[in-house]
């Protein structure tokens, strides 16, 4: 295989080579500064950042910032720091992720192996909902959680981050499960095993690579998002990215520039977090074809 | 009423018929094929067997009860996939037992049949394995151990043996004709291979278009093909089919073939009732075989036609030497014992066993019945 590659790979020469790493490591640096510049300036006192020299390393090391953010900041009325809304997000994150890719994977399972009339219809719709704007559905999603006595709650977020999902991780799971192959699922049928048994005990076991792809995708977009958050949740229900907005622009008199960015960077880990653990089965996922039977 | 009955069965996907009035009926312990060109609804009726399809109309019954709706695991019955559809999470033992389990069948039980299953298919040495870790004739018998395991009524294949290279495939077919004289099942086989067909089956359904052409056993089906179809799909070379005109010699029906020179040859026919075809065209259906050297030609027979001409291509073959001449315009094989001396470009004289020709309408292509 390396030899293969070795072969049909178009030569450069060594000075090329060498151009094209220093150009690549150069695109990286960039692309890495705002986090240095975040991480940087998040363990410096204060005084240091105002004084100037953004981008110099921190003469008095100090992780007061972070302490600050996560539990004594000022967000909004109360100086709570991050931490509850931390645990908002989690409240909302978690299960709005494992339901919308349990529903997800039974769709797909569904749509491909028991197919019924009009289910490509059906599945055309679902996919038509990972192209409707945000904006379109807050007044009447609002409404609709009231109606359920659920506003301004984290389940009632969990709920809109479900729905909106469904149409994500069906298609993925669809796309996985279309080229799983059928005379697995028929073999299963005359040994006797039922509709749950048989999603449970051979489909599933297989789903890894794309169950991977549906968490992560979901997972980064659901912690990421703010409108929703911003429009559905109320002081008490806020998720992290309301409250990072909230600290930032709450602040009385001083700008706290370090404690923003410990606070900013506390919000962007847990996805970060993600990427690091899970990030090289995405690409395995979206590119995984059938399971060798 | 047999042990499988398939009463006028019919198939359709939506406006689209693509199973036309199945009528076949099996004993128990027989084994039928059902052969036929990619597309001509095999897998669709043993489908409709194993309860993976709806029947469309007509009845399937498995000793006598009725199986139209019936959930394909309460039929008692047992598939083998083409692509053996072993399930890539589990290991082997795990495979073959999964069904017990499913039907409630208690552990202790369960491992009793797997271990009588594994060591009649000799596989063991694989139960803790996983189907990635297995080869092809490795996985071909985990699957049969997979069905065996169920005690079924009936065994239902579909192509087990096309995924195979083709020596294993010669190996594995001798093991699954073993294997069904050993425990007597009752199994409908589905191939395109008609040598498949002819080796294994007790009977064989031909089927083409969605319509079974022809029911037998294998040397009806073979000797007595009841169309043009079921002549030259079965066997191997296919039979050779040429024009001839039927005329009446000494009051004995005579076919009349053209040499690439110009003459004719008069092939004396055993099937009287051809004299009822004076003056016109029938096709004449020869197997190679029945086409010799002199010294090669069927004893037995009594209608034995000796001709000279031209041959064009000859194909040594290790046990036969398959020699190509023209006749009646068609390029017709003839199969020779490899020490026959035959060289291409030199005229020969051949013996052609008239006994066993058949001859068919050009319209309809039917067979001409004696
Ligand atoms: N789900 C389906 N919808 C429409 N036509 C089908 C379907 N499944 C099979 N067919 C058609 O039925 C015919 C028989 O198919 P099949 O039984 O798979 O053939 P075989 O196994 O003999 O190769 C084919 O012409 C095929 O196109
Ligand atoms: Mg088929």
């Amino acid at each position: 295989m390396a030899d293969a590659m070795q072969d049909t790979a178009v030569r450069t020469s060594r000075t090329v080579r060498i151009l094209i790493y220093l150009i690549l490591l150069l695109f990286g640096l960039f692309y890495l500064l705002p986090l240095y510049v975040m991480l940087i300036n998040s363990v410096k006192p204060l005084n240091e950042i105002t004084g100037g020299g953004m981008m110099n390393l921190p003469q008095a090391l100090t992780f007061a910032p972070w302490a600050k953010a996560w539990s004594s900041a000022q967000i909004g009325v109360d100086p709570t720091g991050l931490s509850p809304y931390f645990w908002n997000s989690i409240k909302v994150v978690v299960p709005a992720v494992v339901i919308s890719t349990i529903l997800g994977a039974i769709n797909g399972y569904v749509l491909t192996k028991w197919r019924f009339k009009y289910d490509k219809i059906l599945f055309g719709l679902m996919l038509f909902a990972c192209f409707i704007p945000f904006q379109i559905v807050l007044i009447p999603m609002a409404r609709m959680l009231g109606l359920m006595g659920i506003a301004g709650t984290t389940s009632g977020l969990a709920l809109v981050h479900i729905v909106y999902g469904i149409g994500f991780t069906t298609l993925y799971f669809r796309n996985y499960y279309a080229v799983f192959p059928t005379e697995l699922v028929r073999a299963a049928q005359i040994d006797g095993a039922g509709f749950f048994q048989i999603f449970w005990r051979i489909l599933l076991p297989s789903s890894g690579p794309i169950a991977v792809v549906s968490i992560i995708w979901q997972f980064t977009n659901i912690w990421n998002d703010f409108l929703f958050g911003a429009s559905f949740a109320d002081a008490t229900s806020q998720p992290m990215t309301v409250a990072l907005n909230n600290l930032v622009q709450s602040s009385h008199g001083v700008k706290e520039y370090n404690v923003h960015f410990a606070g900013a960077i506390i919000a962007a880990l847990p996805t970060l977090l993600v990427y690091v653990v899970a990030g090289r089965y995405f690409v395995r996922g979206l590119m995984a074809g059938s399971v060798k039977g | 009423m047999g042990f499988l009955d398939i009463d006028n069965t019919t198939k359709s996907y939506g406006a689209l018929e693509v199973l036309h009035k199945v009528d076949i009926s099996i004993e128990e312990g027989e084994f039928l094929v059902l052969v036929g060109p990619s597309g001509c609804g095999k897998s669709t009726l043993l489908n409709m067997i194993a309860g993976l399809e709806e029947i469309t109309s007509g009845e399937i019954r498995i000793r006598g009860s009725l199986m139209n709706g019936v959930h394909p695991s309460r039929r008692n019955i047992a598939m083998v996939f083409q692509s053996y559809a072993l399930y890539p999470n589990m290991t082997v033992a795990k495979n073959i037992s999964f069904g017990l389990e499913m039907h409630g069948v208690p552990k202790a039980e369960r491992d009793k049949a797997m271990a009588d299953v594994s060591s009649l298919l000799q596989i063991e040495q694989l139960l803790g394995r996983k189907p990635g870790a297995l080869s092809g004739g490795q996985r071909q018998r985990v699957a049969m151990g997979r069905a065996l395991v169920r005690n079924p009524d009936v065994f239902l294949f579909d192509e087990p043996l096309s995924n195979l290279d083709a020596k294993l495939r010669v190996d594995m077919r001798t093991e699954i004709k073993k294997l069904h004289q050993k425990l007597g099942t009752t199994i409908v086989y589905v191939t395109h291979d008609q040598i498949e067909a002819l080796t294994l089956s007790t009977r064989i359904a031909v089927m083409n278009g969605g319509y079974v052409q022809q029911l037998g056993t294998p040397q009806e089906i073979y000797d007595n093909p009841a169309n043009l179809f079921v002549a030259t799909f079965m066997g191997s070379p296919a039979m050779n089919v040429l024009p001839a005109t039927i005329s009446v010699q000494h009051g004995k029906p005579v076919a009349c073939v053209a040499l690439p020179d110009g003459t004719v040859v008069p092939l004396r026919l055993s099937q009287e009732n051809l004299s009822a075809w004076e003056g016109k065209q029938i096709l004449l259906g020869i197997r190679p075989e029945t086409i010799t050297d002199e010294d090669g030609a069927d004893r037995n027979s009594k209608n034995v036609v000796n001709f000279t001409n031209r041959i064009i291509v000859t194909e040594p073959a290790g046990s036969d030497t398959f020699v190509t001449m023209s006749l009646g315009g068609k390029d017709v094989i003839a199969r020779m014992r490899s020490d026959a001396n035959v060289q291409p470009g030199n005229d020969f004289q051949f013996a052609v066993n008239m006994e066993k020709a058949v001859a068919f309408d050009p319209a309809t292509e039917e067979r001409i019945a004696s």
